[in-house]
């Protein structure tokens, strides 16, 4: 029983014809070859399988292939403009926030989302808005700084500095 | 190599763009056009006699290609390291509740799941045993029954000097029993590969590995194949931490290749599987009697430890001894007796996770030598550098510390820090409901094999003809940026942008074994033989070029980003043209590189002694709220010996990320098994820190050169995460004055110990 979706992947209007039931995250990495979203838990536990749905965040892991019809759907292949890379991708370089890298594409994810909402946040408000997003490698602390120094890119600062 | 320490390139992690666009290819990211999903049926069930697999229904489900049981094992269906004792799929027994009995290919992961639920199979129960001191009890059950030992997996002794007749002789003898929990690895990336019989009959394994070179003999082995019918493959990991050294796809996928008809196949455990199969820190109870004079000189250490394989030995006895090796922590001690069990139980897979054993070991040391510091009045910073092992001295095993020894330094440093110094103030100002204490811990770990396993790297730089040169990496980047950093030394030496070089990831085809990516050695073993290989690279082209440019001086060549450069004319020749004007063979240049080692030590213990350790001083500021029981750490300073600091980024994000599983080994990481049954199966059962669970941490290194290392360096991997066990349990007594000896301090454990001193809600 499969139904053609419609949405707009990363900029681009989109179809695919799947079981509505599926997981909008295996649709993304198999249907639509893009591996950058990734599943730490199948479960809604861990954030590394984030992407923005008309813009806010959501766990593609506990999201139906249905839920997707007549999105705006961004994944992390899709963050960066024109070939730039985003504030947020360049100051996770720049900062060392990035280890093993797996639970990479729902933090730039997460934290882009965050950025838009709260322009010039606090280094307490960084890590709650971080928490629902696990990482193993880095214990956290680079990865609050290339927030903070992305929000100093975008905003022309933040809240301490 | 001292002046070249200076030129070591700078920048962000060459690996890190492809991450953070997500573009980096990790194992679980293969997919094609058309190829079969493969999973594992699990046993659920912790001891029992196996008798019969039904797949029928299974098969009945269109989508479902195969359901494969022992029975299609052409090999000896048994992998292991130390010993080969754990089957591919399990045939006569099951030993722990996530072993596999059988394997099923589908041409979906939707029908998968479906199908797994349909294999079922008949078994007789036995009685289980989930205690590694039971383990070894007469009469206990046993778990494999051709273990001459009963369930005695590997015992080691230490003796030096008499510790019985100087515990005797000691002034204050403080003695205590400890536990530590099992720790669950949880890695971002779960266990994931891909497999396929290429055109030549080449089964090929693409697998998150720390051990290609391992896998491949293993695979071999298990499945009945030639070692050059194997190939394995080991791109980027997403994360591994000791957990995925040693097979856990690698023999399914390849068992399921085979059987596969040639359509490519893609395992990747879900959360649960990977909890219920994956390997896990080993647990362990520890006996510790520590005796001192009263001036504070430690005399005597008696300890028996007791470590928890689980169902299958991986390097569960190699953990255990390791453990053993560093039992009486960086002191130094004349009287030490040190007697180290593992046993085999039905427990869940124990192996190597990050520290190997060390952790365990310093929780109980480090919390001896803070009771022994209280029992002589003495300032438990100053009971430690008065017994600290010094260069030249002889460690607990009587091996002399020949290499770089900054533990002294580490502790001194710690001794100067505001925290320290001004911390009758800071408890004095604890909020209400809450006790502040002041904690640390300190540790030494080993860089590299033991002497008796050779501890070397091969590998290759070419200088392509297009004139970029590429490095062919032996060992796998588990996400510490090996890959990265071996680039960067190539690039010193060869004074290239290392942006401008390539390198190929490990892939046993290009045959550069170099052993493991674990044992703190990725760096310092491996970086080592990229030196080798660079310079008589740099060599070959600095040669060709004096010819080129006819200089009778080679001196006044010097190499920069794609050319060469004569000094006093000027002149310059390209990177490509001097590819042009060398044969095939030169173009090549390998590098190899043994580490140190001492076979006198052989004889003295399990695999011979370890020579070059690391080292750290950890202070912790904790908060306890009498109420809830609840532990923040508020502060963390973690001073690290671990040689010259060549990349200071890469350095902190192995402190930061040590640092935090170390607090979650101390506060809240308890992987919950009752009688071999999981009760913890997920991230929300299973809490790892977040972002909201840990302090900026405060790294400071104490630069020694240690001359056998890459610029200096040894090896950072490790040996933090030992630390922070013993100073924030420490720390909770200084608060509290009250001892918790079996880890973690959950709130749990805190009220009741609040409690019996009625000190809830104080």
């Amino acid at each position: 029983m499969t139904r053609k979706i419609f949405f707009v992947l990363n900029g681009i209007s989109v179809h695919v014809e799947t079981d509505p039931a599926r997981r909008a995250l295996d649709v993304l990495r198999e249907d639509m070859g893009l591996t950058g979203t990734k599943e730490g838990c199948g479960r809604g536990e861990c954030g590394g399988c984030s992407i923005l749905v008309d813009g806010e965040v959501k766990l593609s892991c506990i999201m139906t292939a249905a839920q997707l019809e007549g999105k705006d759907i961004v994944t992390i292949e899709g963050v960066c403009g024109e070939g730039d890379l985003h504030p947020v991708q360049r100051s996770f370089i720049e900062r060392g926030a990035v280890q093993c890298g797996f639970c990479t594409p729902g933090m730039v994810i997460s934290s882009v989302a965050f950025l838009n909402a709260n322009p010039s946040p606090a280094r307490e408000e960084i890590r709650e808005a971080l928490s629902g997003n696990l990482c193993r490698c880095t214990g956290y602390q680079k990865i609050v700084d290339a927030v903070e120094d992305a929000a100093k890119k975008m905003h022309g600062g933040g809240r301490d500095g | 190599m001292k002046d070249e320490v200076r030129q070591f390139p700078g920048g962000p992690r060459l690996d890190a763009l492809s991450k953070v666009t997500g573009r980096e290819k990790y194992a679980a990211d293969y997919y094609s056009g058309k190829f079969l999903w493969a999973g594992a049926k699990r046993a659920l069930v912790p001891h029992a006699r196996l008798a019969s697999v039904h797949a029928e229904d299974a098969l009945s489900l269109p989508g479902v290609v195969r359901v494969l049981t022992y029975r299609d094992i052409a090999g000896s269906n048994r992998t292991g390291i130390a010993r080969n004792d754990q089957p591919v799929i399990a045939d006569e027994k099951v030993r722990h509740a996530g072993d596999a009995v059988a394997l099923v290919l589908a041409e979906s992961r939707e029908i998968l799941r479906a199908a797994l639920g349909r294999v079922s199979f008949d078994h007789e129960p036995l009685p289980g045993v989930f205690d590694a001191e039971d383990a070894l009890k007469e009469g206990a059950p046993r778990v494999h029954e051709d273990n001459e030992k009963g369930n005695l997996l590997r015992a080691v002794t230490v003796r030096k000097g008499d510790a019985e007749r100087a515990l005797d002789e000691s002034d204050v003898v403080v003695e205590g029993a400890f536990e530590t929990s099992r720790q669950e690895h949880a890695y971002l990336e779960t266990e994931a590969g891909w497999a396929f019989v290429d055109e030549r009959g080449v089964l090929t394994v693409v697998a998150s590995t720390q051990t290609p070179y391992r896998d491949r003999s293993e695979i071999a082995r298990a499945l009945g194949l030639d070692m050059e019918k194997v190939r394995v493959v080991a791109p980027y990991l997403g994360g591994a931490f000791g957990g995925k050294d040693g097979i856990n796809v690698q023999c399914l996928l390849g068992l399921a290749a085979l059987h596969s008809d040639g359509v490519p196949v893609k395992m990747w455990w879900d959360r649960t599987e990977s909890f219920l199969a994956g390997m896990k820190r080993l647990p362990a109870r520890m006996y510790y009697r520590l005796g001192a004079k009263m001036d504070g000189t430690f005399h005597g250490l008696s300890c028996r430890i007791y470590f928890d394989a689980g169902a299958y030995a991986t390097l569960g006895g190699e953990v255990m001894a390791m453990g053993a090796e560093h039992a009486a922590s960086v002191y130094r001690i004349a009287n030490v007796s040190i007697d180290g069990y593992c046993s085999y139980t039905n427990n869940p897979i124990g192996g190597p996770f990050r520290g190997f054993g060390v952790p365990q070991v310093t929780f109980a040391m480090e919390q001896a030598v803070d009771m022994m510091a209280e029992r002589l009045c003495m300032d438990p910073l100053e009971i430690r550098r008065r017994n600290v092992i010094r260069r030249g001295e002889k460690n607990c095993l009587g091996v002399e510390l020949k290499y770089s020894t900054g533990i002294g330094e580490c502790i001194e440093r710690l001794m100067e820090h505001p925290f320290w110094k001004e911390r009758q103030a800071w408890k004095s100002a604890a909020p209400k409901w809450k006790k502040r204490g002041i904690g640390m811990g300190c540790m030494g770990h080993a860089v590299g094999y033991p002497s008796l396993i050779p501890d070397q790297a091969n590998t290759r730089l070419d200088l392509r003809s297009d004139g970029t040169i590429c490095l062919y990496s032996g060992l796998p980047d588990l996400g510490q940026g090996n890959a990265s950093t071996y680039l960067r030394i190539a690039a010193a030496i060869l004074g290239q942008d290392p942006e401008a070089m390539e390198l190929v990831q490990p892939d046993t085809d290009h045959d550069l074994p170099s052993g493991t990516s674990s044992a703190s050695r990725t760096t310092y073993t491996f970086g080592n033989a990229v030196i080798n290989a660079a310079q008589a690279l740099r060599d070959v082209i600095l040669g060709r070029a004096g010819t080129i440019l006819d200089i009778s001086d080679p001196g006044r060549a010097v190499l920069l980003p794609g050319k060469v450069r004569d000094e006093a004319s000027g002149r310059e020749v390209s990177l490509t043209v001097i590819a042009r004007f060398l044969n095939d063979e030169e173009r090549t240049q390998k590098g190899y590189f043994r580490a140190p080692y001492d076979e006198s030590t052989i004889g003295i213990f399990y695999l011979g002694a370890h020579l070059l350790f690391s080292y750290g001083a950890h202070l912790a500021r904790v908060e306890v709220d009498t109420v809830t029981g609840g532990i923040d750490v508020i502060d963390y300073v973690a001073v690290t010996d671990a040689g010259t600091v060549i990349d200071p980024v890469v350095y902190d994000q192995q402190v930061h990320g040590s640092v935090a599983q170390g607090i979650g080994l101390a506060l809240t990481e308890d992987y919950l098994v009752s009688d071999g049954r999981h009760d913890t199966t997920g991230l929300s059962t299973y809490i790892i820190p977040t972002s909201m669970d840990l302090p900026d941490i405060t790294s400071v290194p104490v630069e020694t050169f240690e001359e056998t290392g890459p610029f200096g360096m040894k090896g950072i991997g490790e040996v933090v995460i030992s630390g922070c066990l013993p100073a924030i349990s420490n720390a909770f007594h200084d608060a509290c004055g009250m001892r918790i000896t079996k880890s973690p301090l959950t709130p749990e454990r805190v009220l009741s110990a609040l409690a019996r001193k009625g000190e809830v809600g104080k």
